[in-house]
């Protein structure tokens, strides 16, 4: 009888974390893939190879770096460079995001199976709210939006793909324009911590300095660098305080 | 322009694509998993990656790739001032803040000939 009511509740984990479709960071997530297809409409790369993409790849600025190295006919090995070294942020994403989402019992492969869920807007999105949900429901949650997301998407793309070959240029530019916009206003929002404040502006900064000094490697260093700064100028404010105080 | 064909666009996907991207998030759990919450070293990698994902959106805006790359830097600029302005005004209110961005960017881009 627990047993069943154990159950349930985590089917309703699972389709609280799927309604998250309907939040503000999804919408937006769907417009820039609406953004993404004409792109890919335009560079004429056939449909099912762009929905195959939204779903094995998923991250989307990896996608756009993948899409662009194939069409300057970058080799495999080289496609393959571009973008892992352009995806290398996944990683503290994921670490900053695991120990919220697992309970000491929460199995390796599953958080290896959900990792892949993860991008910008997901991360967003799970660092605002796991807060509110119950810890041993965190996993559910985030699987139902994670896989809710993703095919939500890959019918997006399979549908919306023939309409927007020909989008005018003031729309295709606002789609764009959306996802840096709102990665900003919900990093800002979604800050529980003072250092991630002070990350975000650090980055804006080192962000284009690294991209003007050392464009190969930018937003490695811009992160590890621009992300240190910030963590130590963080800590040393607070022993400050905690020594005055 | 060169785009694959066949089979071999499935598997350049899957190398150059899945992988690529799956084994950083992969690495992410393992690490993840030795991270305690409220510890100093989970204080310092949400820093990294606060800085990783805003140093994506500096170049998003700075070098667009698509349409906007024709667009001036001072319509984009102030088209995310103005956001900035809004949100903060209104108190942290993302959708006000993101809709102001987008109109006045839509409006400049209009009054370009765009």
């Amino acid at each position: 009888m627990e047993r069943v009511e154990e159950e349930r509740s985590s089917l309703a984990w699972f389709l609280t974390g799927a309604r998250g479709i309907f939040s503000l960071p999804a919408i937006i997530l769907m417009l820039s893939f609406v953004g993404f297809c004409s792109l890919t409409a335009q560079a004429g790369i056939p449909p099912e190879q762009v929905v195959f993409m939204t779903g094995i790849v998923w991250a989307l600025p990896a996608k756009v770096i993948l899409v662009s190295s194939i069409l300057s006919g970058a080799s495999l090995a080289t496609a393959f460079l571009a973008v892992t070294l352009s995806s290398v942020r996944l990683m503290p994403m994921v670490a900053a995001l695991v120990p919220e989402l697992r309970t000491p019992k929460t199995p390796t492969w599953l958080l290896l199976v959900l990792s892949h869920f993860i991008a910008i807007t997901a991360w967003v999105f799970a660092m605002e709210r796991i807060q509110q949900v119950p810890r041993a429901h965190r996993a559910t949650f985030f699987a139902g939006f994670g896989i809710t997301l993703v095919a939500a998407n890959m019918m997006l793309v399979a549908v919306v793909y023939r309409l927007v070959a020909d989008f005018p240029p003031i729309i295709a530019g606002c789609l764009f324009f959306l996802t840096p916009v709102y990665f900003l206003t919900s990093i800002w929002n979604s800050a529980r911590h003072r250092v991630v404040y002070l990350a975000l502006v650090v980055g804006l900064v080192t962000g284009p300095l690294f991209y003007w000094l050392l464009p190969e490697f930018d937003i490695l260093l811009a992160g590890v660098g621009g992300g240190t700064l910030a963590w130590f100028v963080e800590r040393s404010w607070r022993s400050r305080r905690e020594a005055g105080a | 322009m060169t785009w694959l064909e066949g089979w071999w666009a499935y598997f350049f996907i899957a190398i150059a694509g899945w992988l690529a991207t799956d084994v950083w998030r992969w690495l992410g759990v393992l690490a993840g998993e030795r991270l305690r919450e409220e510890s100093e070293a989970l204080n310092w990698v949400r820093a990294v990656a606060t800085a990783l994902v805003a140093a994506v959106i500096a170049k998003l805006v700075l070098y667009p790739s698509g349409v906007l790359e024709q667009s001036p830097l001072p319509l984009r600029l102030g088209a995310l001032g103005a956001g900035a302005a809004v949100f903060f005004f209104l108190g942290q209110k993302p959708a006000a803040g993101i809709a102001t961005a987008i109109a006045t960017l839509a409006t400049g881009l209009w009054w370009l000939g765009f």
